[in-house]
């Protein structure tokens, strides 16, 4: 179908040789092909297990293990039941939520006043500040996670949502940081020295004037953030293991090891799809602004 | 953005600072001034430095202990730990697992990434605007999902894919008639990696792919229909053309999948808690992990941190080498710390 539309187009080119637009419509067309196999080879590898998933976990724990393909003979409505009550997943959703979304808002205030100060300011040790940050970003989390553990104890955090909620703060915090500095960097000086000579303090200036501006990127950063720190697992894991205020990740990897004991594979299944389902419905409301995102925070 | 210049405030008030503009201005210290520059920078820096910067810097000390964690008692033993640690026979396989992993993944998934992009971008017919193939923004949405989904529960979809008598990989290699019935992808020594990777691979092309159409969304077009003009092909604008152009964002995208490479935790944790047939699979997040949280070996386990980012370290500077080496970075050097915050964004929560 592509190929049509190269063809009307060909008088619009530098090239208006026959011959040579003919070779390179048959290539066109062959390119298309092998492009769209491949392409639809890879959509596939990355559907297949999700409708698989999604199948099963409407079956018996005996159907899904005659066969993977059969439909289920009854769709069990009730392995969802069995999953939100043995697996807790309401709870631990609703941990998810609390801890992400505090984090998320913290994160983003305090990610956008550092970058501003960095970004608009020019004190001593203005550098030395933003390099440790981008020193923080590379290093593994692994290394701090012992003494970040007693650290939180000291604190008396530990196996808190508020010690997980300022962890989560403060590993995010350099690249909420980067993402904005560029941004903040970016954004016209004259408002900034008009909203001053208005009489606008520094504190008025920032949320009144610069915060607002800098908005299409604080939307794109909060997406990310949002996205990593709703797929946490390494933090919550080490940091927060009462199981009352277990999130969604670790609760799902819980369940499905001691499964092991007690199988009940189509509430396995149930519990994945209900895990993934809502950030599936975030992504496809907002794909378009993710895709728009990347470009704005990268290449201005 | 452009949106600035004609918001009513900024446009009223435009004149004046450039009729003041001879004068230099001074920033006297007002209290509204002082209060904010501590509120905007302490706050921001005490959270990141007590719950960052002086954890790393503790696990420096603390791999020279002996310390056990529970009792304040601990003894300071120099270097004997990474001494111990380069003659633990476990630890040395955890460490050439990560080694394969960072050669590996890295490579296939932003090669794959690239080809995704490219045909999304740039893959359309040669004729009239560069554009991508048809269909694209459908290609785009489907492959960045994997990303969306936690690594865990990506973990846990594939390892019941896996699974030798009911996982759906099994059941269509049988269908099609190879001998695969009750073949144990996981609990083979020769295909319990491979499958790992696989996994890892599957959950963040997407992310890669749709990074990479936004930076040749942000090469100009009149390059590649120039390169067209002079009868470049796909593949070799490709080479010659793309990569080149986005080659910062490539540096960034393999540093940090490289550092995902070398943790990957989350994937084993999920695919192979136990390290996999013969440890074939353990990885030194894995091996810290065990170390620390069950065995109680506080020291040693940072000592192994401080290894893993080492290596870290090791793998980021031989990227920045081949960049350099193969002639980039140089005339975009001074932006390189700001454009490279984005791929962080996988990282940066997720890590």
């Amino acid at each position: 179908m592509s190929t049509t539309t190269a063809d009307q187009k060909l008088g619009t080119t530098a090239t208006g040789d026959q011959k040579l637009t003919k070779v390179t419509a048959a290539g066109d067309r062959r390119f298309a092909a092998i492009a769209h196999t491949l392409m639809s080879l890879w959509a596939v590898i990355v559907i297949v297990p999700m409708v698989w998933v999604l199948v099963s976990s409407f079956k018996s724990t005996s159907e899904i293990l005659s066969s993977p393909f059969k439909l289920p003979k009854k769709w069990r409505f009730e392995n969802y039941e069995n999953a939100w009550t043995d697996a807790n997943i309401g709870k631990y959703f609703i941990n998810s939520v609390i801890v992400v979304v505090c984090a998320l808002f913290l994160v983003m205030l305090l990610g956008a006043m550092c970058a501003y100060i960095l970004a608009r300011f020019q004190f001593p040790g203005r550098r030395l500040i933003y390099y440790t940050m981008l020193a923080g970003l590379t290093f593994p989390v692994f290394l701090a996670i012992v003494p970040l553990f007693f650290q939180l104890q000291n604190f008396g955090l530990l196996n808190t949502r508020l010690g997980l909620i300022l962890t989560y703060v403060a590993f995010a915090l350099p690249f909420t940081m980067f993402f904005l500095y560029a941004f903040f960097r970016s954004l016209p000086h004259d408002v900034y020295e008009a909203a001053q000579i208005d009489g606008a303090g520094e504190w008025r200036a920032f949320f009144q004037v610069m915060l607002p501006m800098a908005q299409p990127g604080m939307a794109a950063v909060a997406i990310f953030n949002f996205l990593g720190l709703w797929n946490q697992f390494l933090l919550p894991v080490t940091l927060n293991t009462n199981q009352d205020n277990w999130v969604l990740t670790q609760g799902m990897a819980a369940y499905a090891s001691s499964q092991a004991y007690d199988i009940d594979y189509g509430a396995l299944f149930a519990a994945i799809v209900v895990t993934v389902v809502p950030v599936l419905i975030v992504y496809v409301l907002f794909q378009r602004r993710i895709a728009g995102s990347v470009s704005q925070g990268t290449f201005r | 953005m452009s949106e600035t210049t004609t918001n009513p405030k900024a446009a009223s008030r435009r004149r004046e600072p450039a009729a003041r503009g001879g004068r230099p201005r001074r920033r006297k210290l007002t209290f509204d001034r002082v209060s904010f520059f501590i509120a905007f920078l302490g706050v921001p820096l005490a959270v990141f430095v007590t719950f960052v910067l002086y954890p790393f810097a503790q696990a420096i000390f603390w791999a020279m202990t002996d310390w056990a964690g529970y009792s304040q008692d601990y003894n300071f033993v120099g270097l004997e730990n990474f001494t111990e640690l380069f003659q633990d026979e476990i630890f040395l396989k955890a460490l050439r697992n990560v080694a394969l992993l960072a050669a590996v993944v890295p490579f296939v998934t932003l090669s794959l990434a690239l080809g995704v992009a490219v045909a999304i971008t740039l893959g359309g017919p040669s004729k009239g605007p560069v554009r991508g193939i048809g269909a694209a923004s459908f290609y785009r949405i489907i492959s960045f999902f994997p990303y969306v989904v936690p690594a865990i529960i990506v973990g846990l979809i594939w390892a019941q894919m896996f699974d030798p008598n009911a996982g759906l990989l099994n059941g269509i290699l049988t269908k099609l008639g190879l001998d695969f019935e009750e073949f144990s992808w996981l609990g083979k020594k020769s295909t319990a990696m491979p499958s790992v990777m696989f996994v890892f691979i599957w959950g963040l092309v997407g992310f890669y792919a749709v990074l990479f159409i936004a930076a040749i969304k942000g090469v100009p077009a009149e390059l590649y229909e120039a390169a067209r003009i002079d009868g470049a092909g796909r593949f070799r604008m490709t080479l010659s053309v793309t990569l080149p152009t986005i080659r910062d964002t490539v540096q960034t995208a393999y540093i940090y999948l490289g550092i995902a490479a070398l943790d990957a935790f989350v994937f084993v944790q999920a695919l192979l808690p136990q390290g996999g047939p013969d440890n074939s699979t353990l990885t030194i997040s894995q091996d810290l992990y065990i170390t620390a949280f069950t065995k109680g070996k506080f020291g040693y386990a940072t000592a192994m941190g401080v290894v893993l980012a080492v290596v870290t370290l090791v793998f980021a500077a031989l990227v920045f080498a081949v960049n350099r080496l193969t002639g980039g970075g140089e005339e975009k050097k001074q932006k390189a710390p700001a454009r490279g915050a984005l791929p962080a964004g996988a990282e940066g929560g997720a890590q």
